[in-house]
Parts: structure tokens; C-alpha cells; sequence
């Protein structure tokens, strides 16, 4: 006899007993169909949450500065500053810039392959670096080279940058077949700009962004801004030592300014992935919740049903059939049970996420991954049946003889 | 005797909860994971989809005028043209709207930062905004002292400054600002007036900054142009000019615009007004298409401005699927518990009690597992909060206050509790009055 019962008498003894089936069918539905799109989104903000910024993430720290009043000689006083912070003893280099991968700060804009093109189709994050940026932020250059000193120029003055550096994602998406080192590009105006450097990655500011996170540009300017980040990177294991210097080096530079935010580079990603953290701990730990009581409820539901049958159980036993028999039975049953809740599952979560991408900003759940969930709920709708099971199949032949 | 009777139910309802103390956990459990999860998210919406200005968000109208043209609205790769407009003005259509004067109150306004440089102690950066006097009348802004300046200031671009109630704290801690002078980036400004503290939430004036701190301070924008202080935030279609001046001229929009319109003759008159003036100004050569114009009350703005972020929707619509599988969860159990204990109905039933006592009877047990169920959901809420504050202290959009539970959601978290858990017990007690009352009694 095989393990797995013959679905006839079951499907016969599930009629009469159809509210408790479709309760625990439905049940099996909903938990699929929600748990399945909650963890579709907490997935999406852990792809964001563990891409790799193309940062040396372990020695970097950044300081926000704000100069009181408008000081005429900002470009000056600029340079005074990161020069006081490349000499600070521990510092590998040190710039300053409108932005860096997941500060948190973004600057977002088209960039179009003919100067022609009205509207770009490809956003692109962009960061204005000197040509200390590779070594100041670690960026791993895979292709090309770098800006040279002599290249950059100064933000908001008419001169315009002639190259740009790109991540490998963004080459790769203007240009498909990989000859984007040399070719020209339009980012801020219509002046045409080279591609003279690749870099393995850098993600935008923000840590996401559908369609643009991971293609960014650097253009060779110094920001001269009233308000702007200066970025440190220190040799392994020097970064606490430098980072209570340089808040107090600037200031003996000039007091006529706010240095603050002076954090660590782990404490810019804590900070700008905490709404997804917050989210994704919230609605994992539902979720887990969820399916804790829907395997509780499940042997609950069963085991009210192996007593309502003790005394045909004990029939069964009394002619002949073994524990195993008794065992597959429920296990058989939940098969069935579960199995089309699960199927109904399957299309009510497609369909809720179908809804939520038409109607909010829902990224679309690979139809691949509501069917792992489905296996997972059904393996956990067996397991719960486990021990209802075996209480059932320790059920005595003998009780078939009572109250006859 | 009614009374006596809710009593004896709530009695057998105690000692039948007790009976099986297994599945009534569960169901408990059931009810309050479902009750916590919902309640921790739609805190959250709640406090996000709120009214800011309930008493008048019907008669407050946002102004938006088509600066850009059609063009402007065109997807890249898409040849349907979108219907929204800039949400703000340019500097132009707002100094024009301002001398029209063509409603019975109206402010531009943007918001700005300044350093601001105590007499004692180390300067900071503050949060503030320049606008017009009818801001404080419109938006109904509480004053501690002094009030707002004069149509006077305001035409003679004086140097005056409105301070809200924290920043005047920390410059003034002895309560005597009113007349001294405030020394900013920008200049010395006098104090004419401190707020009481007020921050609308959502800022429905700004959504750039829907859920931030107080704004610190509040000056005549007539002043602040003067002094050139910078806009937070400008949305460009075309090259920007150089400099402030350039700014002004261009067509970037960066002023928010507000109307007071107290009833729906006066829309109609403004809405008319505005057309006529986009009319004008494309008589006159300023605008290469015809007019279109929106006047929106708060709560459309809300709505056009997309104030409660789609993620928070998703969380919230997710919850309300984990509130409906517990409570399925929790009729199944239910009915299962009913029917484990329908020998004992069945008796009272032998004995004389109607079906309606029964129900009754089933219902008054549902209720106290759903009051059961609503404290240990109030507890998860609470829990779930300190959670999301402990992750969110980082993230100013996300305010604390935005995620407390105060006493009007305590008791909307155990009616919910309650009135989900009757809902989901009416099976389940219907059930149990139908019971077989011959067969059972045999079967004891």
C-alpha cells in the first residue's frame, strides 16, 4: 500500500465537513497571497540594502559644512580645508564634492547620447569630484583613467568639463556593445562630454532608485557651494583618531562656519536605508508571526477533527489498517486542503501584486517566487498536521468496540 | 432581568475560556497579531493621511498655473501629454497674483535656511520661511506674543521676523524677545511676534518637507528678496539666468501660492480671475498656449501632492491581509471550539434555552476573546512603535510623533479588536444554535 492514500474516501468525508476545509483552504490562501507580496517588497529593499556602494566602506567617514554668511573666496577657502585634511596624519586623501554613494545627498539628471535628443531616457546620478575623488572615496577604476588636477574645473564657472568617468552598469547601458570608453555623451548641456574612465560601481546617493542606482557619473569639477560634504578616507584603523581632528582642524581654520553630521560611512548607510530597515523588520516579523499562527490554527483545526472522528479511526484501525494508514490519511487530507488553497493563493497573490504595481509604486513578484512560498506553506501545513497525525494513529482498535 | 443575565454569560464565558485553555490562546494570539500588525501600520497612515487644518481645509486653495506649456508635460518616448501642472509659481505669476490681491487673503511663500548667530554660544542653521502677512490669518497660526507684521513691514520690506516657539526658546530662554534683534545670515531682524508651537502635519503649505521639524522662523519675503536669501528648493524647464536676479527672472518655479476663498462664489470668482490672467499673459506673448489653471483645497493638494508615500500604502494594505488571515484563523478555531463544547449547549438547550441564548451566549464568549485579543494587540502596537522609532530616529520624515498611540487609537485599536472578532464569531455562534440537539444528548 502506498504511503499516500487514495483521495476517494477522503474527498468524501471533506463534504461533510465543508466549512472547516474551505476555512482552512482560505486561510491557506490569504497567508500565501500577503506573505508572498510582503516578502517581494522586504526582498527589493534588501537587493538595495546589500548592493555594494563601489566605496572603501570601512575607511571612509564625511563632514558637512556650512559657511556662515556668503564668503566671496569659497573656492579658496575650500581649498585651504581639504588640504588641511589631506595633511591630517592617517588620512589617505580627503575632497570635497556635492555628493557621494549613499550620503544620503542626491542630484540626479538626464544624460542623452545626441545633443539633439529633447528628453534623456537614462537618469544618472551625478557626482562633481577633483582629481582626488578615486583615492578619497576608494572607487575601484576598471577601465580608462582618472581626472588629472589640471582637468578640473571650477562648479558654476562657464568653462565645461570635457570628461566624464562612469560606473560599468551606466557604460553598459548607453552603450550595449561596450566600446563606451572614448565615446561622447551630453549630461548638463549640450556640449559633448568623453568617456575617459570606467569605474566597477557606484551607487546614487539614496541607495536606490528604480533604474538609475547603479548608473552614475563623475564630473571633474570642485563643488563651491555655501553648503557642501567633504569626504576622508583614512588608512585601516585610523579613522577614530582622524575623525576627532578634522572637526577641530577646520575649525581653527575658520570659526565662521557649522561642521556637522561628521559620520562615519556605516553610519550614512544606517541612516539612509532606515525606512527600509524599519519596514523589512516590521513586515518580516509579521510574516513570520502569520505563518506561526496559520501552522497553530492549522493544528488546531485538525486536531478538532481527529476527535470528531476517534471512534471511526478506531474502526479503521480494528479492520486493519496500520498507523501509517491512519497517518497519510490526515496528511493526504491537508495535502488537498492546503494544496488548493495554495493554488488559489498563488493567483490572489499575483493578482494583489498585479493591482499594487498598476496602482502604487509595487515592483511586479517573479510568478517563480510565489510558487516557493506555496512549497513553503505547504510544507508547513504537513509538518503541523504531524502531531494531530500521530495522535490520530495512536487512536486504539479496541475503541472501535465501545459503545457498541 | 438583562442585567443578571449579561452577567451570567459573561460568567460561563470566563469559565468556557478557561475549559480550553490551548486553542483559546490561539485564538487570542490569533486576534492580537492580527490587531498589532494593522494597528503598528496605520498608526503611521493615520498620522501621515491626517487633516492639518480641519477647520478650513475646505476654503484653503493651493494655486497652480500652466507656466511651461503642454510641451513641458510630454513623457520622453510618449506622445500623450500629462495633466498635471507646476505645483508652485514663478517669482513673476506670484508678484502679480500678490498685487492683484483678488481674493480675500492670499500668501506666496518659500521656504529658506539661514545660519543664525546667537549672542552667546555657537551659530546654527535653521529652517524658516519668507512669506506674507495673510500666511499667519489664513493658516490660523497660534501667536504667544506680539503678532504678525504689519502690511507696513511688508511694503516697506522691513527687516522683521515672526519666531516660532522653539527657536525664540532657545535664542530668548528668559521670554523677552519681542522688539530685539535676531542676527542671521542675511542681517539683523527684528521680532514683531512669537508663535505658539505649531507644525501642521502633513505640511500641506510645503510638501517638499511634508513631515519635518517645526519651521523656526517666518520673514516678509518682500525683505527676503532683498537680501537675496537662496530658495530650498527650484524646479527649472528651462536655463537658469545668473545669480538671485537671474532666479527671479527665470521660469523656474519655487513659490508656493495660497488663497483664502470662504465659499464656493468666491472659487468661481477667483477661478475666473486666474484664467483671465493667464489669458493676459498670453496675449501678451508669455505664454505660447492657452490658459490652464487649478485651484485645489487642502485636501485635494494632499491627494495631487502624493503626501503619504505608496510604500506606506503598501504596508498598510499588506496589514490589513495579515488582520483578515487571523481572523479567518480565528473563525476556524472558533467554530472548532463551539463545537467541542456543543454537548454542553445542547443541554441548556434541553433545559429551555432558546436558539437566541445561545447566540447570545456565543457571542458574549467572542466578545471577551476579542477584548482578550484587543489588549494583546494594544501591547504588539506599542511594541511594534518603540520598534519602528527605535530604527526611524534617524529619518526626520519619520517623526516620533508621527508613530505614538494616543488614547483616541488605543480605543479604536480595541473596538477594532472587539468589532473583528464579533464579526468574524457570527458564523461560528450561528453554527452552534443549529446544532442537533437529539443527536448530541445521545451522544453524551
Amino acid at each position: 500500500m502506498s504511503a499516500v492514500m487514495p483521495v476517494g474516501p477522503i474527498l468524501s468525508a471533506l463534504k461533510r465537513n465543508k466549512v472547516g476545509a474551505l476555512l482552512m483552504a482560505l486561510q491557506i490562501a490569504l497567508t500565501l497571497a500577503v506573505v508572498a507580496n510582503a516578502l517581494s517588497v522586504i526582498q527589493r529593499h534588501w537587493t538595495d540594502m546589500s548592493r555594494p556602494s563601489g566605496l572603501d566602506e570601512a575607511n571612509i567617514f564625511s563632514l558637512q559644512n556650512q559657511w556662515v554668511g556668503e564668503p566671496k573666496d569659497l573656492y579658496a577657502r575650500i581649498q585651504t580645508d581639504v588640504a588641511a585634511l589631506r595633511s591630517l596624519p592617517g588620512v589617505v586623501d580627503a575632497e570635497a564634492t556635492n555628493s557621494y554613494p549613499l550620503s544620503g545627498w542626491t542630484y540626479v539628471v538626464g544624460i542623452r547620447l545626441k545633443s539633439s535628443q529633447a528628453n534623456s531616457s537614462i537618469q544618472t546620478s551625478l557626482y562633481m569630484d577633483t582629481s582626488h575623488g578615486l583615492a578619497a572615496q576608494g572607487l575601484r577604476l576598471i577601465a580608462g583613467r582618472w581626472f588629472a588636477a589640471d582637468e578640473v574645473s571650477e562648479w558654476n564657472s562657464s568653462k565645461s568639463a570635457p570628461f566624464i568617468v562612469v560606473t560599468a552598469a551606466l557604460a553598459k547601458r548607453l552603450f550595449p556593445g561596450g566600446d563606451a570608453l572614448g565615446a561622447s555623451v551630453y549630461v548638463l548641456d549640450d556640449r559633448p562630454m568623453r568617456i575617459v574612465g570606467i569605474v566597477e560601481q557606484a551607487s546614487s546617493g539614496s541607495g536606490s532608485g528604480s533604474g538609475y542606482v547603479d548608473l552614475s557619473t563623475f564630473v571633474p569639477y570642485q563643488f563651491v557651494n555655501n553648503l557642501l560634504l567633504y569626504v576622508v578616507r583614512t588608512k585601516p584603523g585610523q579613522q577614530a583618531a582622524v575623525m576627532q581632528e578634522a572637526k577641530q582642524r577646520l575649525l581653527d581654520i575658520s570659526r565662521v562656519r557649522i561642521v556637522d553630521s561628521i559620520q562615519r560611512f556605516s553610519e550614512s548607510r544606517t541612516k539612509v536605508f532606515a525606512v527600509a530597515a524599519a519596514t523589512s523588520w516590521l513586515l518580516g516579523t509579521v510574516c513570520a508571526l502569520l505563518l506561526a499562527i496559520t501552522a497553530c490554527g492549522t493544528v488546531g483545526l485538525t486536531m478538532l477533527w481527529v476527535a470528531q472522528r476517534r471512534r471511526q479511526i478506531g474502526m479503521r484501525r480494528a479492520l486493519g489498517a496500520r498507523r501509517i494508514d491512519i497517518l497519510s490519511y490526515f496528511h493526504t487530507e491537508n495535502l488537498l486542503i492546503a494544496g488548493s488553497g495554495a493554488l488559489l493563493g498563488i493567483a490572489g497573490g499575483l493578482g494583489l501584486n498585479l493591482w499594487l504595481t498598476k496602482h502604487l509604486a509595487m515592483t511586479r513578484m517573479s510568478p517563480a517566487y510565489i510558487v516557493v512560498g506555496a512549497c513553503i506553506v505547504l510544507l508547513l501545513s504537513q509538518l503541523a498536521v504531524l502531531w494531530p497525525a500521530i495522535r490520530a494513529a495512536a487512536v486504539p482498535p479496541s475503541l472501535a468496540a465501545r459503545g457498541l | 432581568m438583562p442585567n443578571t443575565l449579561g452577567g451570567y454569560y459573561f460568567h460561563l464565558a470566563i469559565r468556557s475560556l478557561r475549559r480550553n485553555v490551548a486553542l483559546t490562546v490561539l485564538i487570542i494570539a490569533a486576534v492580537g497579531v492580527g490587531i498589532g500588525a494593522t494597528m503598528t501600520v496605520f498608526t503611521v497612515l493615520l498620522a501621515m493621511s491626517g487633516d492639518p487644518i480641519p477647520a478650513k481645509s475646505t476654503q484653503l486653495f493651493a494655486v497652480q498655473i500652466d507656466a511651461w506649456g503642454p510641451d513641458s508635460r510630454k513623457q520622453p518616448g510618449s506622445t500623450t501629454i500629462e495633466t498635471r501642472l507646476p505645483d508652485i509659481l514663478t517669482y513673476h505669476d506670484g508678484q502679480a497674483l500678490m498685487q492683484a490681491h483678488a481674493a480675500a487673503r492670499q500668501a506666496a511663500m518659500y521656504g529658506i535656511g539661514q545660519v543664525i548667530l546667537p549672542k552667546e554660544g555657537e551659530p546654527f542653521a535653521r529652517s524658516g520661511r519668507a512669506t506674507y502677512r495673510d500666511f499667519f490669518a489664513m493658516f490660523q497660526v497660534p501667536f504667544h506674543t506680539g503678532g504678525p507684521w504689519s502690511a507696513q513691514d511688508e511694503a516697506e520690506h522691513r527687516d522683521v521676523v515672526v519666531l516660532g516657539a522653539k527657536l525664540a526658546a532657545q535664542l530668548f530662554p528668559a521670554g523677552n524677545a519681542m522688539g530685539q534683534l535676531v542676527t542671521m545670515e542675511a542681517g539683523a531682524f527684528r521680532v514683531v511676534g512669537v508663535l505658539e508651537p505649531w507644525n501642521p502635519q502633513p505640511r500641506f503649505y510645503d510638501p517638499s518637507v511634508a513631515f519635518g521639524a517645526e519651521e523656526g522662523f517666518f520673514v516678509p519675503l518682500t525683505a527676503a528678496i532683498d537680501h537675496q536669501i537662496n530658495m530650498n528648493s527650484l524646479s527649472c524647464h528651462s536655463p537658469l539666468g545668473l545669480g538671485f536676479a537671474g532666479r527671479l527672472e527665470s521660469s523656474c518655479v519655487w513659490l508656493q501660492f495660497w488663497v483664502e476663498l470662504p465659499n464656493a462664489a468666491a472659487v468661481r470668482v477667483y477661478r475666473s480671475y486666474l484664467v483671465n490672467y493667464a489669458a493676459d499673459q498670453q496675449k501678451a506673448g508669455r505664454f505660447a498656449w492657452p490658459p490652464l489653471v487649478q485651484l485645489s483645497n487642502v485636501r485635494q493638494w494632499l491627494q495631487t501632492e502624493h503626501i503619504v508615500p505608496d510604500e506606506v500604502r503598501i504596508n498598510a494594505l499588506l496589514a490589513l491581509g495579515f488582520l483578515l488571515v487571523c481572523l479567518v484563523n480565528a473563525i476556524g478555531l472558533m467554530v472548532a471550539r463551539f463545537a467541542g463544547r456543543s454537548g454542553a449547549y445542547a443541554i441548556r438547550r434541553a433545559l429551555g434555552a432558546s436558539r437566541s441564548d445561545i447566540f447570545l451566549q456565543c457571542m458574549v464568549e467572542t466578545a471577551v476573546v476579542g477584548a482578550l485579543g484587543g489588549a494583546l494587540g494594544l501591547a504588539l502596537t506599542d511594541l511594534g512603535l518603540a520598534g519602528q522609532r527605535a530604527m526611524l530616529k534617524t529619518v526626520s520624515a519619520y517623526t516620533g510623533q508621527l508613530t505614538h498611540l494616543d488614547g483616541s487609537l488605543m480605543a479604536l485599536t480595541v473596538v477594532l479588536s472587539v468589532g473583528a472578532t464579533l464579526l468574524s464569531g457570527l458564523y461560528p455562534a450561528w453554527r452552534t444554535t443549529r446544532v442537533s440537539l437529539g443527536w448530541q444528548l445521545k451522544e453524551q
